[in-house]
């Protein structure tokens, strides 16, 4: 099975900028300026894809990730002949049907009888065919009764499930899918990633564009890392999808950073105390020491605070509170709760250090509250929701909290990868 | 080969077209409660307007010897009017036609040049329709009609190239430059005064003057129109030289429209 199915060689697409002033939009002016034929060709461009080579072999199935604007879904399109590219060849192996915009081509005054049909055959099956797969398709979509209604009096998921059922039962030997799956329901799109599966084991080729990270690492064989219009990774699924999270997450760092910059001095509802101790720094930082905003649930975390004693105490504690994005408590514990009694703080500046493990936690915001306090708890210096960070992970899990677990099944149940 | 590869193209697209084309047809009028009697309404009601503007209120000043009664005017007109229909909605739908099936374009592997192909065709098929009414109109009036009338198939075929060539035009430029639509809008009014439909062409005014003559005589549309005519109204051969010579002038300019229209089409998925 090592027949290319898909071969691209040195693909340049360039878009013209649309907010370019040099854009015209009336005939007038193409004639008076005598710019008629030239204004065909784009002034200022972006370059959607550039310069991307890729083979894709028969039978596999393949992810390509990125983020918005990076150029996967042109990519797919110069894949399915629907855009040409600029620059560059593109050879396919085989009957492409492409998933890019379901009931494309559906006119909403006929029966969806009549638009199965025509629809079939914009997608290239001839007559016989789609008799043949007719009661396939009404079946898939679940519209049996109402086929012969117009389809402008369907639902947008009726809609969309004919149009699925439609290009997935064109049998192709390529198919082409573009995020479709993120607008059905429920209970279809388990329905169309069965179906997908099976098109897998028929040893057909897919090509997959999408945001959820999750159905790519599990269902694909291989991804592909887009960023401004090249190939930045290719491999292993589950590693490109960590090394894109990874990208992302320092992006979203230095961005933090910056805003962290621009933050003003703290507002009273969320600093109290009489600063007789001051918490004059939090830093959150992964177990390797480096200072992160995003975590993994698997990191460890080490918040570090920096403070400053203005006078001696005997009489203080150290708090440590985290919140998630909604404000409940997800964990809190003190000093004294640990049964440590301070005993002596000396005036100036000391570090302190709480160290996590292991955090444990699903996807979303938190806070970290710190406190410094008297053992009555007269707080010194108390930050409330100030810090900030975010866990990024790759399960789907839900609750507050990633508790430890291990399924274990007897012999009589068995489950299969999916 | 340019020609032989469009051929091709067409060729294989013929069960597509085909599909459009009905699909085009049923829902023209799907939803209205007369449904497709509207296909024989509007040419005869436009009929009953233009004869009795034409006929009745503005009397012509100069007598026409073929046209003695409003009752013939009025075939006379219709005669001219079913292709000018044909011709004026093919044109003006094809300026809408990219833009109306852009999501074929943006999100489908689709053959574009099947749209105004398709938009013409379903307009022919629709004044094809409207002939049975014509000759029923030809036989209540007592109106003599002769074999010759089988000589208008000729004249559709010219007049198929003719109207497709234009299209391509028409739906090419549109997609870059909206304002075609507006121009081609008026112009198409220019257009229907500049044929001879509501008057024929040996009208006195038109001989007399030699500049309005010439200008009858360059548009292929007058000798399109004469063609149908001849073989409807007059019963006799439609002038085959002009015609001939409006065929290879309608050929060529479907080739041209046709070429036009496949060197910008890769634009239209970004435009539309």
């Amino acid at each position: 099975m090592s027949e290319i199915a898909i071969s691209l060689k040195n693909i340049v697409k360039a878009y013209r900028k649309y907010a370019s002033k040099h854009r015209f939009n009336t005939l007038k002016s193409a004639f008076i300026e005598g710019t008629i034929f030239k204004d065909f060709k784009p002034e200022e461009v972006f370059l959607a894809v550039n310069n991307v080579s890729l083979d894709i072999k028969k039978g596999k199935t393949v992810g390509i990730i990125g983020e918005n604007g990076s150029g996967k879904s042109t990519l797919l399109k110069i894949i399915a002949g629907i855009v040409r590219p600029n620059r560059g060849s593109v050879i396919t192996r085989g009957r492409i049907s492409a998933l890019i915009e379901l009931g494309a081509g559906f006119h909403p005054e006929i029966s969806g009888r009549e638009n199965i049909f025509i629809n079939g055959i914009i997608l290239g099956l001839t007559k016989k065919e789609i008799k043949e797969k007719y009661n396939e398709i009404v079946r898939f979509a679940e519209l049996e009764d109402f086929i012969d209604q117009p389809v402008k009096t369907y639902s947008s998921g009726m809609f969309m499930r004919l149009g699925f059922s439609v290009a997935i039962n064109v049998n192709p030997d390529i198919l082409l899918v573009d995020e479709v799956l993120a607008v059905g329901d429920a209970s279809f799109v388990p329905k169309c990633i069965d179906k997908i599966n099976e098109f897998k084991r028929a040893g057909k080729t897919i090509v997959f564009v999408s945001h959820d990270l999750e159905t790519v690492a599990r269902i694909t064989d291989e991804a592909i890392w887009m960023k401004k219009g090249q190939i930045v990774m290719r491999g292993y699924p589950r590693q490109v999808v960590d090394a894109y999270l990874q990208d992302i997450s320092e992006k979203e760092e230095s961005k933090h950073k910056e805003s962290k910059k621009e933050e003003k001095a703290p507002v009273d509802n969320k600093r109290w105390g009489d600063r007789s101790v001051e918490i004059i720094s939090v830093k959150l930082k992964d177990q390797t020491g480096k200072e992160k905003f995003i975590f993994s649930p698997d990191d460890g975390m080490i918040i570090e605070m920096e403070v400053k004693a203005k006078e001696e105490k005997d009489n203080f504690g150290f708090g440590i509170g985290i919140l998630n994005g909604e404000g409940h408590n997800v964990y809190g514990t003190n000093t004294f709760l640990e049964n440590l009694m301070g005993e002596r703080l000396t005036k100036g500046y000391h570090k302190v250090v709480f160290k996590i493990s292991k955090l444990n936690l699903i996807n979303g915001f938190y806070f970290v509250d710190v406190a410094v306090h008297s053992k009555e708890g007269t707080p010194y210096d108390y930050h409330h929701l100030l810090h900030k960070f975010r866990v990024d992970s790759v399960h789907k899990d839900v609750g507050v909290y990633r508790m430890k677990h291990l399924w274990e099944f007897d012999n009589g149940i068995r489950f299969k990868k999916y | 080969m340019f020609i032989i590869d469009k051929i091709k193209t067409i060729y294989r697209s013929r069960l597509l077209i085909s599909n459009l084309v009905s699909r085009e047809l049923k829902a023209r009028y799907r939803g209205s409660v007369l449904g497709f009697l509207w296909t024989f309404l509007n040419p005869l009601l436009l009929m009953l307007v233009y004869t009795l503007a034409f006929g009745i209120i503005l009397k012509p000043r100069y007598p026409i010897p073929e046209l003695k009664t409003a009752l013939d005017y009025s075939l006379f007109l219709f005669t001219g009017l079913l292709p000018w229909i044909w011709f004026s909605s093919s044109i003006i739908e094809a300026g809408n036609v990219l833009s109306i099936h852009g999501a074929l374009i943006k999100k489908v592997l689709f053959p574009v040049e099947v749209l105004p192909i398709m938009t013409v065709t379903a307009n022919f098929i629709n004044f094809l329709l409207g002939l049975p009414i014509l000759i029923l109109f030809f036989i209540i009036l007592g109106h003599p009609l002769t074999w010759y009338v089988f000589f208008a198939i000729p004249v559709m075929i010219v007049q198929f190239f003719f109207t497709l060539g234009l299209g391509f035009f028409v739906a090419a430029l549109t997609v870059h430059f909206k304002d075609v639509q507006n121009l081609i809008a008026n112009f198409l009014t220019l257009w229907f005064f500049g044929t001879p439909i509501i008057y024929p062409f040996n009208f006195e005014p038109i001989l007399k003057s030699k500049l309005i003559k010439t200008a009858l005589l360059l548009n292929p549309l007058t000798h399109i129109i004469e063609g149908y005519q001849y073989s409807f109204f007059f019963g006799s051969l439609p002038h085959w030289k002009k015609l001939t010579v409006t065929f290879i002038v309608s050929f060529l300019f479907f080739l041209l429209g046709y070429y036009f229209f496949d060197r910008v089409k890769d634009t239209f998925a970004e435009e539309v």
